[in-house]
Formats: C-alpha cells, structure tokens, sequence
C-alpha cells in the first residue's frame, strides 16, 4: 500500500458541513474520481483514509489534509488531483498530492499547529474593533509575558496561558479598511486552543465584547515539527510524481 | 442573500442544529441559469431534509424537470422546528434550496404527499413560503400549488389548499401542464381559466372546479363539476413502460447522512399480492417490471455518478419480480469488485433469500424479517396475506439452521373481524419459532447466542383504495386492549423470555384514519391544528392528539363518524371520483370475501379481472381489457 496526502480547500457555503459529513462526502468522491484506494477487509470494507485536524463548522479553509491508503504502488499524482478536482464540488479543490514516505506520521497524529487568518463578518464590523484598535491591542500583547485566558465548556471552566500556544500573532498588511489578525497557533490534539480564544482575548484588553459570529475565520494551513523544532507544513511532506 | 450566495445570514445558520440542511451545493444538485429558463418549479417533500432527501418519487421528478431546458427544478424541505421559529420570528420567508430564491417567486410548488401526517407541514410550507393556505385567495403572485403522491388519492382534506392534484404517476403529464402555462402566461388569461383549462388534461384535478353537497347523516350526497367541460371523473396516471421513461442517473447527494444514504434502485412498481389492507397494493396496479439490462446500466451509472458505497432495491414485494435470480447474480458480482454493499428491502425468507442475504450480510449483525401482518391462519385469509404458517415455519427453520438468531415480526392489530384468539396466535407463532431454534441448534452449538424475537404491532388504518375502505376502525380504547391481548399471548409462552413485543401509539392511527378517510369538511381540522401550533406530526416529539381532539370539536367533526363507522356499500365515497382502475365493485367483493375469509389469488396465480387492465400494461392478460 502507499500512501498519499491531499491537501484540499473548503469555501463559501459548504464551510457549514461540519467534519464528519466532510469525510463522509471524500470517502464519495473518491469512488467518483475512480481512484484505487485500498479498503480494509471485513463485511463492510471502508477505504484507508485519515484526516488531519477537524474544522469547526462556518470555518473556511485553504489547507485541509486527508491522506489515503493506495493499491498502487505508484500513483500517478497529477491523474489523482485531476480526478478528485472533477469529481469535487467547486467549494472543495485539491491543492496538492504528494507521495508520503513509508516513515511519515499520518495526518491525524502529525499535526502541531494551525495557521489563521480572522477578519470579522461585513454585517457585524461596526460592533468590532477597527484596524487601529486591532494594531494597538496587538502591540500591548507582544509585550505581556502571559495572556491568561478563562476557558468555559459546558463541563469544565480552567484558566489557559495563550501565549504558550501562539507561535506569531500579527495584523496582516494590507489595504483593506478591516483589519485581518494572522496567527499560528498549536493545534496538537491533546493542547489546542481556538483563534477565536485570542481575538477574544485581544478585545478584552479595552473591555470590548465581540458580537456573536463576528469572526470570519480561514483556515491557511497546518504543520507538523520536524525534529529541530522548526514547523513545516503537512503539505510539504513527501513528493509529487 | 449573504456572502456565499445563501439565503439565510451567517447568524441564523450558526444558530440552528444542522445548517446543512439549507445551504443546498450538494453534488448532482442542478443549477441553471435563470436566464435560460421560463419555468421554476420547486419540488417539496413537507418534512426534514434527512426524510425528504430520500425520497425515490422526488429523484425522479427532479431529474425529468431538469432535463427540459426550459424548465428549472429545485428542490425545499420543511425547516426544522429550530430554524421555523426563527422565520417566524423575523419574517424570513422560505427560499428553495438550488436558487436560494424565496419559494413564492416560483412558478410551480410541487409538494409530494406521502402520508398523512404530513398535513400540518404542508401548512407549514405555504405560510412560511408567505403563500396564502386557500388556493381560490390565490394569485398569479402566488406559484401554481401542485399535489402528487399516494395520499393525493384521497385529496379532499386538503383539497382546498392546493391548485391542482396530479393523480397517478408522475412521469407523463407534466410536460403538458407546463407547455400549458407558458402558453396562458403569454396569452395573459387569469388564474382561473388557466386552472380550468388544466383540469382538461388527463389525471389533473382542480378542486376549486368541484362542488360538493351532503346528507343530513353528514354523507356525501354529490360531488360534481362547477364547470361545463370539467371531467366528473379523473383517471390516475400510468407509466406503461417502465423501461423506457425517466430514471435519475446522477441523483443529488447529500452532505448529511439521510434516512436513505444509498442508490435505490425501483425493480418494478406495483404489487401482485392485492392484501386487503394494503393502499399502495391496489393504487399502483398493474405491476410493472423493469428489465434486468436496464436496471443493471442505471445503477453502475448512479454509482458512478454518486459514489454511493451501498444499493438497496425496492418495490413492494422484490421476491415477486421475475427475474430477481438473474439480477441478484450479476449485481452481486460487480459490486464485490466495486466494494459496494447491497442491502435486501424486505424478501420473503425461503432458500433462495437466505443464500443471498448470507452472501451479502453478515449473518451475525443482520436479522431476519417476517411481516405476517396477522397471528392466525384464519386472520391471514381475512386479510388475504398469501403467506402460511408452514412458509413461516420453514423459512426460520431454514434461517435458523443458516446461522441466523435475530428475528423480527410484524403484525398488525385491529383488521376487520379479528377476534382475540387471532391476536393470541401471535404469541404462538413467535413461540413456534423459538421452539424451533431450541430444537435444531443444540447447546453447545449456540455461538451466536441464543434466539432474539421482536415483535412489533401497528394499528390497522382503514384506506381508501382498499378492500377495508368500507371498515370500521377501532377505537383507541379497544387498540390498547388488543395489545394487552396480545402482550398476554406472548408471556403466556414458554419461550416468552426470548420474544420481545413493542408497540405503535394508537393515538396517531386514529388521526390518521380521519386524514386518509376524511372529506373537504377535515380541511378545517387541519388548519386549526396548524394554528395551534401542530407541525411535525409525524414525530412523536411533536404530536399532540389534545390538539386534534379539540379542534376536532371546534369543528363540530368526529372521529365516530370518520374513523370508527362502518360505511354502507351504496355510500359515496370523497375520492369516487377518481378512478384507479380497480373497480369499487371489485373492492367490495374482496370486503364480502374478507368477511368470509375467502382468499383471492394473486395477479400471476390467476387474473382476477380488478379492472386495472385498462392501462393495457404489465402484467395484466391483454383479455382482461
Ligand atoms: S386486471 Fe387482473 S392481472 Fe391486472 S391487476 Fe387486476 S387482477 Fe391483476
């Protein structure tokens, strides 16, 4: 079996399917683009495939990663993103397929953090900080030692230091009148924290509550650490053939 | 319309349970310009998407509007009750699922009709659509409401809040009710004599063109056109050649997980059974086969149109299609190479199921499915279930012996002259059964466990259509006593440890025998149960039988008169004026025989001259005619 890596994209208005359905809708697709996956055995063979981090339903995204068990020993990449890129709807699009190498993490295990970019929704900006707050809010934070954050679910309530889950945390250059926050922040299953955690944070530096569904959030891509610690992206792993 | 091009905002959809619902996008889902096209015709299944979506009916439809390029056909399902406060609330009128257009810019609502309890959703759809419920307060701001489906067979309680009814099958007419439209929208006629001239195109209904008069007993006196011109009698819809009509070879599939989350695949249509209970047994008369090749094409196609993992066949009686060996064989071979499961609808158990079930189920996972209907053999005679107790007998001995330990049985309760012993027999028979598996597995050869028998009882429902349309119901006291009877006969067996027994609420069965049988005076019923808030009435969660009762009796209606009475054999009934084929003569025949317990045999056995050979198609002796 080999195995390669799909890195996809998920826009418009099928960002509200959350990630099951999302599974459920590749394990469709790649029996319509007539790729050779392998199966498991039993009664009810299902393909060899793994996602990488779920995400949140009304997110959208340009780096989701699936990656998938094959019965060729050597795939034909460029068929196979053709293939699913024919057999997708046009929210979907796969980006890339590499070959992964027989030593490499599947994409579930791999993944270490998550890049982000937040704007806020057009009908809610109003009610939101303004470039300049967002600029000054980030300033103050570079210069905290601790971003001490109160994380409520409905079971548990905990205090959560930001700062040691957030690898950069900027406003993205640009010449749009709203202000985008770009952040890479760790999204290892065990120790996640949402971007939505951090804008909320930010804002309530100057006592400012974020409407509800203010943030429009893109997923840009998720990385693993190599070895030295440096984070390489899911998608830079393995080759094209 | 926010930023993807939805119809509802970013806040509503993040607020309610599953936004998947209404966001359409799905793969296969058609789109068209609107530009290109002259008609919108938005077709509504008046239930949640996941209900709805897996409806065959409405695939078929779908895929046979589309391919006319004149014509846009999408598609809308009830909001849920959480997104159905919501519009409420702030006015947000509902859209169709393709465009994300508001339902009431449409041209056509088509809303198929497949059970009664559905009523109040229909209700539902058009107050929310912001389309007045009365289709004469109508106007051409307002789309063509259009109603098909198997309770269209009966249209009258809801009669008034449709335009139109197509009686019958769908794949035939509509092409000329939409040539018509476009034509009257060019000429600018009204409304109405648009409507009037629908009502001269075979199996169409206009009601507003009918009046109805009544008897002091409350009886139907007449029931005639208004209208010169206007038929006095419709005659339903008939698919000659199933073989050579629409079937969907990219069927739209969903993101969510549906109650049907395969291809289905119609075998045939129509029944050769004729059980006197059943509706759809006499509605869909004569049976109907499609051949093997063609069957075969379409679901490779669907499958690889779709990526579907699983098949599931269906038609009212797959065991009965002639040439089910030949097609099982091959579809089987292929979709091991394809890794596609199949799933058997309900077969009658005998070898040749059991070695096809053991091929493609596992055995230890899946149970064998039994429907009686009735616990005696007189009681199956009454209702004309060809099926005996030695067939039942040596079918789970064969299944027993095959592996199988979980068993299911269904029966019903409340037939026409049950007595309690018929209800007892049902006990005996599950007993029977467990007698049976500890007698041919001995001990230390129960690896799958020992024997597991449900038995689940429904309350019978008087229909239209049917030999039992004359029948009285029961009431939900005497219901509730049966299944005390019958819960006796079971724990009064020796195996009584191995039979489970569940039962149907009875509240629902008797509203559904006022709604199946009821005349254009329950459309007030209805509407009122609508205004005290009933929808979703088919969900246990969301009945209310206080609701009915009391409007019930705001309307001065009752459920003695609909539901409990016998009808006299001269008595009209609300839906004489449509014609399926199958004489009332023929039916009254089959209530005397019933009576008698005199079984009739089925179409293939012998021709028992129904009337439905009029169509001139399927199974039925060209002579018959
Ligand atoms: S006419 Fe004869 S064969 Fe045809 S449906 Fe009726 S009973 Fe069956």
């Amino acid at each position: 079996m080999t195995k390669i890596r799909v890195r996809f994209t998920k826009h418009g208005a099928i960002r509200y399917i959350g990630h099951l359905d999302v599974m459920r809708y590749f394990q469709k697709a790649i029996r319509r683009a007539g790729i050779n996956v392998a199966y498991s055995g039993g009664f009810s063979p299902h393909q060899i495939m793994t996602f990488a981090a779920p995400l949140g339903v009304g997110l959208e995204s340009d780096g989701e990663y699936m990656d998938l068990g094959l019965e060729d020993t050597a795939p034909d990449t460029t068929a196979i993103m053709d293939a699913l890129n024919k057999a997708s709807v046009p929210e979907i699009r796969i980006l890339s397929v590499r070959i992964l190498p027989e030593d490499a993490g599947n994409a579930m295990a791999s993944v270490f953090a998550s890049a982000y970019e937040i704007t806020f929704y057009d009908d809610k900006k109003v009610l939101c900080p303004d470039k300049n707050t967002i600029k000054r809010l980030l300033e103050r934070c570079s210069l905290l030692e601790s971003m001490i954050y109160h994380k409520e679910t409905k079971k548990t309530s905990r205090d959560i230091d930001l700062k040691s889950f957030i690898y950069s945390l900027y406003l993205k250059d640009d010449d749009e009148d709203k202000p985008t926050v770009c952040m890479t922040i760790n999204s290892s299953s065990s120790d996640s924290i949402k971007p939505g955690f951090v804008m909320e944070y930010l804002c309530s530096l100057e006592d400012i509550k974020l409407p509800d569904n203010s943030l429009m959030i893109t997923r840009l891509d998720m990385y693993t650490q190599s070895d030295s610690g440096d984070l390489v992206s899911l998608g830079d792993i393995g080759v094209t053939s | 319309m926010n930023r993807d091009g939805l119809f509802l905002s970013n806040d509503i959809l993040m607020s309610v349970e599953k936004p998947e619902r209404y966001i359409g996008h799905e793969v296969n889902s058609c789109i068209k310009d609107p530009e290109d096209i002259r008609v919108r015709f938005v077709m509504c299944f008046p239930d949640v998407y996941e209900i709805g979506m897996s409806h065959l009916g409405i695939q078929i439809l779908y895929d046979m509007f589309n391919s006319f390029p004149d014509v846009w056909c999408e598609r809308v399902y009830s909001p849920w009750v959480d997104l159905d406060r919501i519009m409420r609330e702030k006015n947000i009128p509902l859209f169709s699922l393709e465009s994300q257009r508001p339902v009431r810019e449409a041209d056509f609502l088509g809303i198929t009709i497949q059970y009664e309890m559905c009523y109040t959703n229909i209700l539902q759809i058009l107050d929310l659509s912001h389309i007045p419920l009365t289709a004469t307060e109508r106007t051409w701001d307002d789309p063509i409401v259009i109603g098909g489906g198997p309770c269209s067979y009966n249209p009258e309680p809801i009669a008034e809040f449709f335009d139109i009814f197509y009686i019958g099958e769908g794949e035939t007419r509509y092409r000329e009710l939409l040539d018509l439209y476009e034509e009257s929208r060019d000429a600018g006629i009204s409304r109405e004599e648009f409507l009037y001239k629908v009502s001269q195109i075979p199996g169409l209904y206009v009601p507003s063109l009918y009046d109805v008069q009544y008897n002091d007993d409350l009886t139907i006196k007449s029931f005639t056109p208004v209208r010169e011109g206007v038929p006095a009698k419709i005659k339903k819809e008939v698919v000659k050649d199933l073989d050579d009509t629409y079937y969907p070879k990219s069927p739209v599939v969903p993101y969510i997980r549906c109650v049907q989350d395969r291809v289905v695949l119609e075998i045939m249509r129509g029944c050769i059974r004729g059980c006197r209970f059943c509706q759809a047994g006499e509605l869909y008369r004569p049976v109907r086969e499609r051949s093997v090749d063609r069957l075969l094409e379409t679901v490779y196609q669907m499958l690889d149109s779709t990526g579907y993992e699983e098949v599931s066949l269906s038609s009212l009686s797959s065991s009965d299609y002639t040439h089910l060996p030949e097609l099982l064989d091959k579809l089987i071979v292929e979709c091991e190479k394809r890794k596609v499961n199949i799933t058997l609808p309900s077969l009658r158990i005998d070898a040749f199921s059991l070695d096809v079930m053991n091929k493609v189920e596992d055995i230890k996972k899946t149970s064998v499915t039994f429907a009686p209907e009735a616990g005696s053999q007189r009681l199956r005679d009454v209702i004309n279930k060809g099926l005996t107790e030695e067939d039942i007998l040596s079918g789970s001995a064969q299944a027993i012996k095959g592996g199988w330990t979980k068993f299911k049985f269904y029966f019903m309760l409340g037939h026409p002259f049950e007595t309690d012993e018929d209800i007892e027999g049902i006990g005996d028979l599950a007993n029977k059964v467990a007698a049976e598996f500890f007698e041919l597995v001995p001990r230390d050869q129960r690896k799958n466990g020992p024997i597991s028998i449900t038995v689940s009882t429904s309350f019978f429902v008087p229909k239209p259509f049917t030999a039992f349309q004359w029948a009285p119901q029961c009431t939900q006291d005497e219901f509730i006593r049966k299944a005390y009877v019958c819960r006796g006969g079971i724990s009064s067996q020796l195996n009584q440890k191995r039979i489970h027994y569940n039962w149907h609420d009875a509240d629902t069965s008797v509203i559904e025998a006022l709604l199946a049988r009821g005349d254009r005076k329950v459309a007030d019923v209805i509407k009122r149960v609508y205004e005290k808030g009933g929808i979703y009435d088919a969900w246990s969660d969301y009945y209310s039988h206080a609701r009915w009762i009391e409007a019930l009796d705001e309307c001065g209606l009752s459920l003695d008169f609909y539901a409990y009475r016998e009808r006299s054999e001269s008595e009209i009934f609300p839906w004489d004026f449509i014609d399926i084929g199958v004489s009332k003569r023929f039916l009254y025949n089959e209530y005397t025989k019933a009576k008698q317990g005199i079984i009739t045999q089925n179409c293939r056995a012998k021709c028992n001259g129904c009337g439905a050979a009029v169509f001139d198609a399927g199974i039925c002796p060209h002579a018959a005619i």
